[in-house]
């Protein structure tokens, strides 16, 4: 099949933008989005053109690599699937297809199709784990956790980071991001001690990056690849309430109000 | 070059408790005077800089990716063995070692596989701990699957993403560490080289991905958990970044590399569909444990799969190993579809697959059941195939997958470069010739959380250690070797893409150096890696700026290395006259085609020293002594 593409393209992220036209032809509907990119890529590098940046890595759906919002959509028409793992046979010969980065203030475009997710890092590092250090915790089967729990916690826990929510939502809001880890430790009984100060901390991190709130449209789930649900957003909501009626907000890591 | 493999002395049980009784210990209050570099935040570099940064040193760790939680280690699907015993079916520390040890074909040391059993049991509870959501059973307790080259229930599971989940339990304690500013993280850097200091690891040479800037960290020891090399064949399973750069430039400057010739070639993968392919999917070997393997009994037989009755289906794994049956090892499995295939029985375009058929499964079990356990596995194969495997059997056929060969390194995981550490897929130690299926995972977090943070405190408290900073001559002289060849790549503006000469040498070690070798082709591959090498570096057009994002620079210089790399890799497989494990000469096979070792010629780590650019390397041996097992031939019949 032969496509149009429009492509953005942006040199750094101190230049501007623009969208370029980029004609790809005799496309296999068997190859994968990306490897459509890299055929079209090698085209370009043979009229000495710089090849189109992306991010991508493992191609099989669970790195979180790879971004693009594609027509409109980010990762692409099809429900459930990251832009890796999208197929040509998705489009149509003679189609437009834009290609476009995430867009929102905290995950700035280094280059090209590229943007920086280093925020997503720092509200992890704010709160997203449990505090246990390597050594000899009690045996794993001492605490039975009810397969119910441990089902939801799991599917909470499939995030893989890639940024689909917050370049879904027109508050460019990482809630589901964010809920997914808060929302798949405080379902776990080994995430309990420490549920007000995370849920704390990482909201608030949300904040200083610069991102948005929710308000309840669910575009965010809509174009999850994994499929987590909007149901973690309201553990989320409940876990912040509580945490913060229950807790004197602690001084280190909520801004020291 | 000093082979000594430091193996404590004692009963194999008792020796790495005595061991680490006797290691030397760091005080609290000195641990933050010492700095720690780790090169790759996998599930060996992250749980080795989590818990060092735990333990007060002061810890750098880097990454290419542009988040820690990327790395290739997110992407293993089944599971991770431990000798738990949880399913009380005769499991045991010497069981896990023994089949470990036999599943490696008897090429891996005793004392380093013995560990790795006991502290697997340590791995379930820690990830557990920090809320790691494994598979449970109807009572809250763990459950458990079987795999590959084993005949108890011991693989640990989360889904079909055991590795996700695994992953980000070391990247949480990772992000713990980073928030207590224990560890400072550096992702999209890429480590360029060692800097070698009087003879020790002191540092490293690295490239900002986003900036371009070149620069060095010094440290007193230099940890590379940097994976495997199975990108050397372009097509594999390993993610698109994946590369063997940072062991190949540590390689150069005088770390041995041990057993570059075993590779695993993973049984159960997507078939390559065309040339525009960039990389191969694996299906989890836990579909071995309902699917059952085959292939028409007649040559080029073209009916769909449900047009061929039962009795003219040969389920040949089943047939030839009947005591484990379709969960025989994963090089024997490998190389039974190839036989298949070659035989002109394959299936599907080209002929290069085989059946993974589930319909008995799901007649026992229903097809919710299946769902359960694969339900993720079977959507990836609906999405790339188009097929509907609920329906239709998969097709299914071996890629590239896992590399055992890696750097040399001693019973604490130290190189022959004193201070240079080896954790993970980058080292050799623990798998022989062959690794069984969800061992890499237990052995990435063993090295990392349980090995490597007894050692290191050991070295440290050993050494004497100059004060060493960025300026020094060593660290200036590398940095301008590390700038000059960067500089180069983008100064030859030929005709070639970076790509089109890593695809070529992909083809070169799959042919000739890939499933089954033979001393003919292995001589063709050592004549024609050279010369595509000097093409290379005559001909290749890399655009763009030194001083920016480049992607193709990137891969311009991982490509240069596999250039380099490919070549010692052959050379390996040709000395190594036996078949064993992942490694099969056609030349030394038995009657029946199963591989033929030769235990009084090579039962030793084949351990490479980089003699200079365009000279010999020069071969060393490590030889490897059974105390506690028989040394026999690997049946799984």
């Amino acid at each position: 099949m032969d496509l149009t593409l429009h492509v953005w393209r942006q040199k750094n992220s101190k230049s501007d933008g623009h969208m370029e036209i980029v004609e790809a032809k005799d496309v296999s509907e068997h190859s994968s989005f990306l490897e459509m990119l890299d055929v079209v890529n090698e085209n370009l590098l043979g009229q000495g053109k710089e090849p189109i940046a992306f991010d991508h890595d493992c191609r099989e759906g669970i790195c979180g690599a790879c971004s693009l919002v594609i027509n409109g959509e980010p990762h692409g028409p099809e429900y459930g699937t990251t832009t890796c793992q999208l197929h040509m046979r998705s489009f149509k010969s003679g189609q437009h297809v834009y290609i476009e980065p995430w867009r929102a203030r905290a995950l700035p475009v280094l280059k090209d199709l590229i943007v920086d997710r280093t925020s997503f890092d720092r509200i992890q590092q704010a709160g997203g784990f449990v505090s246990s250090n390597t050594g000899s915790p009690q045996d794993a089967n001492a605490l039975p956790i009810p397969k119910p729990d441990a089902d939801k916690a799991f599917d909470a826990a499939v995030c893989i980071g890639c940024g689909a929510c917050a370049a879904a939502c027109k508050n460019a809001s990482p809630m589901l991001f964010v809920a997914a880890k808060v929302s798949q430790l405080a379902i776990l009984p080994q995430g309990k001690p420490e549920r007000e100060r995370r849920v704390l901390a990482m909201v608030d991190q949300m904040k200083k990056e610069g991102f948005g709130n929710c308000t309840n449209q669910y575009e965010c789930e809509a174009a999850c690849p994994k499929e987590i649900s909007v149901e973690h957003i309201a553990r989320m909501n409940r876990e912040y309430f509580r945490a913060a009626i229950l807790e004197e907000p602690e001084k280190q890591g909520h801004g020291g109000d | 070059m000093n082979l000594d493999s430091k193996i404590p002395s004692g009963p194999l049980e008792e020796k790495w408790e005595k061991h680490k009784f006797e290691m030397k210990l760091v005080n609290p209050a000195n641990r933050r005077k010492y700095d720690v570099i780790v090169v790759g935040s996998g599930l060996a570099g992250a749980s080795a800089a989590a818990t060092l940064g735990g333990h007060g040193y002061n810890v750098k760790c880097f990454c290419f990716q542009d988040s820690p939680r990327r790395a290739h280690s997110i992407a293993a699907q089944g599971g991770i063995n431990a000798a738990k015993n949880y399913q009380g079916d005769g499991d045991s520390v010497h069981r896990l070692f023994y089949d470990t040890i036999k599943g490696g074909d008897f090429r891996a040391r005793e004392a380093n596989v013995h560990r790795l059993a006991e502290v697997s049991r340590n791995i379930i509870d820690q990830c557990v701990a920090q809320g790691v959501p494994f598979a449970r059973d109807y009572g809250g307790l763990l459950d458990n699957r079987s795999f590959g080259g084993a005949q108890v229930s011991r693989t640990f599971y989360a889904r079909g993403q055991t590795g996700q989940q695994l992953l980000l339990g070391a990247y949480s304690a990772l992000n713990r560490e980073i928030n207590r500013g224990s560890v400072k993280m550096y992702s999209r850097t890429e480590m360029l080289d060692v800097v070698v200091v009087d003879g020790k690891a002191r540092g490293i040479i690295v490239r900002n991905l986003i900036t371009g800037e070149i620069t060095a960290h010094t440290a007193h020891a230099v940890i590379l958990a940097s994976g495997g090399y199975g990108n050397v064949f372009y097509l594999s399973t390993n993610a698109k970044g994946c590369n063997v750069t940072a062991t190949w430039r540590a390689h150069k400057r005088g770390a041995g590399f041990a057993n570059p010739c075993y590779t695993q070639i993973h049984p159960t993968c997507i078939p390559v569909s065309g040339d525009y392919q960039s990389k191969l999917t694996l299906m989890s070997e836990s579909l071995r444990n309902d699917g059952r393997v085959w292939v028409p009994k007649k040559q080029n037989d073209k009916r769909t799969a449900a047009e061929i009755p039962e009795s003219e289906r040969d389920y040949y794994l089943e047939r030839k190993y009947p005591s484990y049956g379709n969960l025989a090892p994963r090089d024997i499995a490998s190389r039974s579809a190839k036989e298949a295939c070659d035989s002109g029985r394959g299936v599907g375009p080209g002929g290069l697959g085989v059946y993974l058929d589930f319909a008995d499964s799901i007649k026992r079990l229903g097809e919710d059941a299946i769902k359960k356990r694969y339900g993720n596995l079977f959507h990836m194969y609906q999405k790339i195939t188009a097929e509907n495997p609920y329906k239709t059997p998969m097709r299914i056929y071996p890629a590239v997958h896992y590399t055992m060969g890696g750097l040399w390194v001693d019973y604490n995981l130290m190189s022959n470069i004193p201070g240079l550490f080896v954790l993970g897929e980058a080292n050799f130690s623990d798998h022989g010739a062959n690794r069984l299926g969800a061992s890499a995972l237990m052995q990435g977090l063993a090295d990392g959380y349980f090995v490597i943070p007894f050692t290191l405190p050991n070295y440290f408290a050993n050494e004497k250690f100059e004060p060493v900073n960025e300026s020094d001559p060593a660290f200036k002289q590398t940095l301008d070797e590390v700038q000059t060849r960067t500089t180069k790549l983008l100064s030859i503006k030929g005709n070639r893409s970076v790509d089109s000469f890593h695809k070529e040498l992909g083809k070169i070690m799959w042919d000739k150096c890939g499933m089954a070798r033979d001393k003919s082709g292995l001589e063709e591959a050592i004549k024609k890696i050279p010369q595509l090498r000097e093409e290379f570096w005559q001909n290749v057009k890399v655009l763009g700026d030194e001083k920016d994002l480049n992607q193709s620079l990137e891969r311009a210089g991982r490509v240069a290395d596999f250039l380099e790399f490919g070549e010692l890799m052959c050379r390996d497989a040709l000395h190594r006259e036996e078949s064993c494990g992942g490694h099969f000469r056609t030349e030394h096979q038995t009657e029946d085609g199963e591989a033929k070792r030769n235990d009084d010629k090579f039962c030793y780590a084949g351990v490479w020293e980089f003699k200079g650019d365009g000279k010999p390397s020069e071969l060393h041996k490590e030889n490897l002594t059974f105390e506690n097992v028989k040394l026999a031939t690997r049946s799984y019949k």
